[in-house]
C-alpha cells in the first residue's frame, strides 16, 4: 500500500481493498492474538466465561427504506455478528453522531426500531454516547455499536472454522441480494412490480436452531459488504481444502435477478443484512437444512456446496449452464454497466 | 417467456454444445466486440465448454478500455477547474490516467459523480445554476441517444451551464480496422445493445467487404451459445453476412428515432482508440447547432498525451492479439485492486473479466 494515497471510497467496499487497508494499517498496528484472526467477533476468554466482543459501525444512506432504517441495521448487524460466532448475544451499546438538522421525528422512529429489534433478539442496550457535528460534516445520521456475548465452550470452533473439512457441505439461510437491491432501489427511486424488501433481521433463532448439536457446525459467518463471494474466497484462501458451489444451487429472487442484469451487478458480491453461510458436517446437512426452513428467516435455505480435496484454496463455481470459474474477491466498489 | 430463466437452460445449452461440436470440422477464429459478451461468456464459463477448435478472442468493446488516457487526463482537469461537477458513468471512476485517476482526484476533493443516465446529468445541472456541470461521455452507439437527448433537452431549455466531453465511439469501422491491420477473424459476434440502437445493418458493408460472417448476440448464456452455434454453420459453409439471434430486441433496422436523434445532434469524426489508434468515422463529435455544449470549444484545456504505463499489453488486448494472461504484469503487479492498465478496472474489461472470473483451465498458450 502506498503512503502517499488517499483513503478511496472503494476501501469501505468489504472486497480486496478493504482487506488490505486492514492488514496494513490497523492489525499491523493494533496487532495482537485476539485481533489477527478477523473473525466477526473477537473471543475473550475470563476465567469464568468466553465472551465474543464486536464492533461495528453504521453510514447507509438512505436512512430509512423498504424493510427497515439504520436503527434496526445497527441492532440486527450486531446481534448477527455475535450469533454467528456461536455466542449467545447479550449487551450492546451506541454510539450516535447526529447531523444537525435531522429531524427529532427521524430520531425517534429509528431509536424505537432500535428498542423493537433489541427485544427481538432479545439484547439489551446498556451502553450509549451522543454527539451532534455542523451541516455537512456528517451524513443525517451515524451510529456506532459494540456487542458482547457469551459463548458455551463446545462453541467456541466455529468462528475460527478450524474443523471445516472435505466432504463438509455449504449452505445458505436464504436469497441473496435482497438488501443491496432495496437500498438501491431506493435511491435511485426505482419503481418496479415487486417491491423488494431489506432483509435486514437479527439471525440468532436460527443459530440457536443449528446449534442444537454444536458438533454438527463447522462454521458460520453472515453475509453483508462483499456478498457471498468474499467469504467462500476468505473460507479457503491458504488453506489445503477447496470448495465448489452449483450457481444454480444459490438462491435468488427473479426480482435481483433482473435488477442485477440491468445494473451489471453479480448476486455474488451484493450485500444482505439478514442471511447467512453455514459449513455443517456432511452427515448433518439434511437435518440442518430442516432446522433452518422451520425458522422465519429460513425457508429458503439451500444447500449450494461442500469443502473439497481438489484445488486447495480455491473457491470454483459450476455455472447454470456447466461452465467453470474460480470465485475471486472483488477489489473495490462494484460499479454498474455502462451499456 | 422470463428470458433470464429460458435463456440460462441448461439443456438447451447442452444441446447446443452437442450441436457445435458435430458440426465444427475446422479451426475458427471467433471475436466478440462487446464487453457484456466478454464478461457473460468469462462468467457463465462458455469458454471451458466449446471444442477446442473455437478460439474466442476479446475485441476493444469495452467503452471505458478503448476510451484513451489522455481522455482520462482531460476529465482530470476539468475536474480540477474552479466551480465545475464532474458526471461520469461509474466504471471511469478508477481508470488510471498518466498521473492520477478520477477516484483519487474524488477523494482530494474534486466534486466528481458517478450517473446512471443523463436524466440525472440534467437534474444536477438545473440544481446547480451557478456551477459548471462537465458530462464525460463516453460508450458505444448504445449510449449516445441519452446524450443526445440530453443536449436536446438542454437546449430547449437553455440550459448554459451544461457541457459535454465527447468520446462516444462506433464500432465497425474499428471492426473493419482490426481485420485490415491482419487480425485473423473468421467471424464477429455482434454487439447487441449497439445493435439494437443502429441495427444490424450498419455491419452488412463490413461483412460484404472482408466475406465475414457476422451474428448479432444477446448477453444470456444461450444467446451466444446460439450465436456461436450459427457463426461455425456460417463459416463452415462459406457464407458470409449478418444474421441478429439477438431477435428479441434487435432489428436490421434498429431505433429510427434514436438513430435521427443521433443525426440531429453529432455527426462522424475521427477517434482515437486505446491500443489501436486514432481510425477516421469511428466516433462522433458535436454538430454545430449544438456546439455550446461543447466544453472542449467552450474551454478549451491543453493537456499532452501521456506515455502508456510500461509493460501494459492493454493494447495488443483490446485488438485480440494477445490474453490478458501473456501479460506479465498480469495479476502480479496489474490486479483489479491495483490496477495499471484500463482493461483491469473495467468490469466489461478482458484483463478484469479474466481475473474475476478465472477459469480452471486458464493455463493457455499465447494465441501469437
Amino acid at each position: 500500500m502506498n503512503r502517499n494515497e488517499v483513503i478511496l471510497i472503494g476501501h469501505g467496499s468489504g472486497g480486496r481493498l478493504t482487506r488490505e487497508l486492514i492488514d496494513e494499517i490497523f492489525v499491523k498496528k493494533f496487532d495482537n492474538p485476539l485481533l489477527s484472526g478477523l473473525h466477526d467477533a473477537s473471543i475473550i476468554e475470563t476465567d469464568s466465561e468466553k465472551i465474543a466482543f464486536t464492533t461495528d459501525s453504521y453510514v447507509i444512506d438512505p436512512i430509512f427504506f423498504p424493510g427497515g432504517n439504520i436503527g434496526k441495521l445497527a441492532i440486527s448487524g450486531t446481534v448477527n455478528d455475535l450469533c454467528v460466532s456461536g455466542s449467545i448475544p447479550k449487551y450492546i451499546s451506541c454510539g450516535f453522531i447526529i447531523e444537525e438538522g435531522l429531524p427529532i421525528s427521524d430520531l425517534e422512529n429509528i431509536v424505537t426500531s432500535m428498542a423493537s429489534e433489541a427485544e427481538r433478539a432479545g439484547v439489551f442496550i446498556v451502553a450509549g454516547d451522543t454527539k451532534v457535528v455542523k451541516r455537512g460534516q456528517c451524513d443525517k445520521i451515524f451510529i456506532n455499536t459494540s456487542g458482547i456475548g457469551i459463548i458455551p465452550s463446545d462453541r467456541l470452533h466455529i468462528s475460527s472454522g478450524k474443523t471445516i473439512q472435505p466432504g463438509d457441505k455449504i449452505l445458505v439461510s436464504g436469497t441473496l441480494g435482497d438488501h443491496a437491491i432495496a437500498i438501491l432501489a431506493a435511491r435511485e427511486n426505482l419503481t418496479l412490480d415487486e417491491e423488494i424488501q431489506s432483509d435486514t433481521a437479527p439471525l440468532n433463532k436460527l443459530t440457536e436452531a443449528v446449534l442444537v448439536h454444536p458438533s454438527d457446525l463447522r462454521f458460520m459467518r453472515d453475509i453483508t459488504r462483499g456478498g457471498l463471494a468474499t467469504i467462500l474466497t476468505e473460507v479457503c484462501e491458504n488453506k489445503d481444502f477447496g470448495i465448489d458451489v452449483d450457481e444454480k444451487n444459490i438462491p435468488i429472487r427473479q426480482s435481483v435477478k433482473s435488477i442485477c442484469e440491468l445494473y451489471g451487478f453479480d448476486p455474488l458480491y451484493l450485500a444482505n443484512e439478514g442471511k447467512m453461510m453455514l459449513i455443517v458436517r456432511q452427515e448433518s446437512e439434511n437435518i440442518i437444512l430442516q432446522r433452518l426452513k422451520t425458522e422465519k428467516h429460513g425457508v429458503d435455505a439451500t444447500i449450494i456446496g461442500e469443502i473439497t480435496i481438489s484445488h486447495p484454496g480455491k473457491a470454483i463455481l459450476k455455472s447454470v449452464i456447466g461452465g467453470r470459474r474460480i470465485i475471486e474477491m472483488l477489489s473495490g466498489e462494484m460499479l454498474p454497466r455502462i451499456c | 417467456m422470463n428470458f433470464s430463466v429460458e435463456f440460462r437452460n441448461e439443456k438447451i445449452a447442452k444441446a447446443l454444445l452437442t450441436e457445435i461440436k458435430s458440426i465444427i470440422k475446422s479451426k475458427i477464429r471467433i471475436m466478440e466486440v462487446c464487453g457484456g459478451h466478454t464478461m457473460a461468456i468469462r462468467r457463465y464459463g462458455i469458454h471451458t465448454l466449446l471444442p477446442n477448435e473455437i478460439e474466442l478472442l476479446s475485441g476493444p468493446g469495452c467503452p471505458v478500455c478503448v476510451t484513451d488516457q489522455q481522455f482520462i487526463d482531460m476529465s482530470i482537469a476539468y475536474a480540477r477547474l474552479p466551480d465545475c461537477i464532474l458526471l461520469i458513468y461509474g466504471d471511469m471512476l478508477r481508470i488510471p490516467g498518466t498521473a492520477s485517476s478520477l477516484d483519487r482526484e474524488k477523494a482530494s476533493g474534486c466534486d466528481i459523480r458517478i450517473i446512471y443516465s443523463t436524466i440525472q446529468a440534467l437534474e444536477i445541472v438545473r440544481k446547480n445554476p451557478s456551477k459548471r456541470i462537465i458530462f464525460a461521455a463516453i460508450g458505444f452507439e448504445t449510449t449516445v441517444p441519452g446524450t443526445a437527448i440530453a443536449l436536446k433537452q438542454a437546449k430547449i431549455e437553455g440550459l448554459d451551464n451544461f457541457f459535454v466531453l465527447c468520446a462516444h465511439k462506433t464500432m465497425p469501422m474499428a471492426m473493419e480496422t482490426l481485420i485490415e491491420e491482419g487480425i485473423p477473424i473468421d467471424g464477429y459476434i455482434g454487439p447487441g445493445h449497439v445493435s439494437a440502437i443502429a441495427g444490424s445493418k450498419i455491419f452488412d458493408p463490413l461483412a460484404t467487404k472482408y466475406n465475414i460472417p457476422v451474428v448479432i448476440s444477446g448477453f444470456e448464456p444461450v444467446d451466444l451459445l446460439q450465436s456461436v452455434c450459427l457463426l461455425v454453420q456460417m463459416f463452415q459453409e462459406g457464407r458470409s453476412g449478418v444474421e441478429i439471434q439477438y431477435k428479441r430486441l434487435v432489428t436490421h433496422q434498429g431505433n429510427v428515432k434514436a438513430q435521427h436523434l443521433i443525426e440531429e445532434v453529432f455527426e462522424p469524426d475521427t477517434q482515437y482508440w486505446r491500443g489501436i489508434g486514432a481510425i477516421p468515422g469511428s466516433g462522433l463529435k458535436i454538430r454545430k447547432g449544438y456546439e455550446k455544449f461543447d466544453v472542449q470549444k467552450q474551454l478549451p484545456i491543453q493537456v499532452e498525451r501521456g506515455p502508456e504505463p510500461k509493460g501494459c499489453l492493454c493494447g495488443q488486448i483490446l485488438k485480440g492479439i494477445k490474453r490478458p494472461t501473456d501479460c506479465k504484469l498480469f495479476g502480479k503487479t496489474c490486479t483489479p485492486t491495483h490496477p495499471i492498465g484500463a482493461c483491469m478496472v473495467s468490469s466489461e474489461g478482458s484483463c478484469q473479466s479474466f481475473y474475476t472470473y478465472q477459469s480452471p483451465e486458464d493455463l493457455r498458450e499465447s494465441i501469437v
